[in-house]
């Protein structure tokens, strides 16, 4: 076999979902390797780098989303897998549930609705277009179920999953300042209001700070995931 | 590792097929979810195992898939180039938007927490 010129080696790799698999992966464990330098600081976020990354990549190479996607479908595939794979540490706090079911149940119901109606609102309310707000009401729902929300209520699955990045930073960098500043010394109720307003990157956060904090953030981030899919209906028809 | 792969799969099927045949308002795997919870409570009452301890297929296949959740983000959230001047223009609103509604979520997930926490106590 003769050896292909660079243009030709290019046109053959740009069309191959192996090029743009390999890339997304590669990205992702750079950034985790940066974010470990700054000692997992929530700033630091290797989801969002990893995103920037790649998009910038993408838009240097003139490379189409759909060419990328077909190499990056087979990790975003996971995703689904992965969100029923919640239910595993959901069964084994189980012990946690009962023993605060009545605070977790209350809690839940008014955080959940709050999360999803007070974002698309405000957004509203601050000018932008109903086309881009309607993405919003999902976001502190963990990003498998808030893009499954998403196209179920006719938003845009790509940019719930931007949303739901942000948010999650939001929170990580907020939660700890705002629950000193409010005098709240129960872990428990910390860690719950962290996963279910920033999802898994609020209950990282979380963990850090406390193991009992983690282990609520964890299950508030699996049932508000349960419990925003339940209402996105009634939600929806209420933003229409 | 495997066959705990293959119940996750299974779960998302089944979840996914009876949300399709019944036209129901939630994403499949959400009912994947309350799937495999119900059939791990179920496997440890008829046998008394924890199928759900990270020693275990289902507990392997969970904490592997869970542990780079982050990365299985990327492909949707690169999408953003598709769509990015939209959401430049409007950045300050949604910024904004986010930061507030997170905030008030935090709060109002705390306050009645604790206040239910307190009252079922005494």
């Amino acid at each position: 076999m003769k050896p292909a010129s660079l243009f030709d080696l290019w046109v053959y790799l740009a069309a191959s979902p192996l090029l743009w698999l390999t890339v997304t992966i590669g990205i992702y464990l750079i950034a985790l390797q940066l974010a470990r330098l700054s000692r997992f600081n929530p700033l630091v976020n290797p989801v969002l780098i990893a995103i920037l990354a790649v998009a910038a990549l993408l838009i240097t190479t003139h490379t189409d989303y759909r060419v990328y996607f077909a190499g990056a479908q087979f990790v975003h595939f996971l995703l689904g897998p992965a969100t029923v794979a919640l239910g595993v540490p959901l069964y084994r706090n189980r012990a946690l549930v009962r023993r605060a079911a009545l605070p977790i149940a209350a809690s839940l119901l008014a955080g959940a609705p709050t999360a999803m109606l007070s974002a698309v609102w405000l957004a509203r309310w601050f000018g932008a277009p109903h086309d881009l707000t309607l993405a919003l009401a999902p976001k502190s729902v963990t990003a498998g179920i808030a893009m499954g929300i998403a196209s179920q209520i006719g938003a845009d699955p790509t940019l719930t999953a931007v949303f739901v990045i942000t948010t999650g930073i939001i929170g990580a960098v907020a939660v700890t300042p705002l629950m000193n500043a409010l005098k709240i010394k129960d872990f428990a109720a910390r860690g719950f209001a962290a996963g279910l307003a920033s999802h898994g990157i609020g209950t990282a956060r979380a963990f850090q700070v406390n193991d009992v904090a983690g282990a609520f953030a964890g299950l508030a981030m699996a049932l508000n995931g349960l419990l925003s899919a339940l209402l996105a209906p009634l939600v929806a028809q209420l933003l229409r | 590792m495997l066959p705990g792969l293959f119940i996750l799969l299974a779960c998302q099927l089944v979840g996914e097929t009876i949300v399709r045949a019944l036209g129901l308002p939630i994403p499949g795997p959400v009912l994947g979810i309350i799937l495999l919870v119900s059939l791990l409570a179920l496997r440890q009452r008829m046998t008394g195992n924890d199928s759900a301890s990270d020693t275990t297929n289902i507990g392997q296949a969970a904490d592997g898939l869970l542990r780079y959740l982050g990365l299985l983000f990327v492909p949707a959230g690169v999408g953003i180039v598709q769509s990015f001047g939209l959401v430049a223009a409007n950045g300050a609103a949604l910024i904004g938007a986010l930061v507030l509604s997170t905030l008030l979520t935090l709060i109002i997930t705390v306050a009645v927490f604790r206040l239910v926490a307190r009252r079922s106590k005494s």
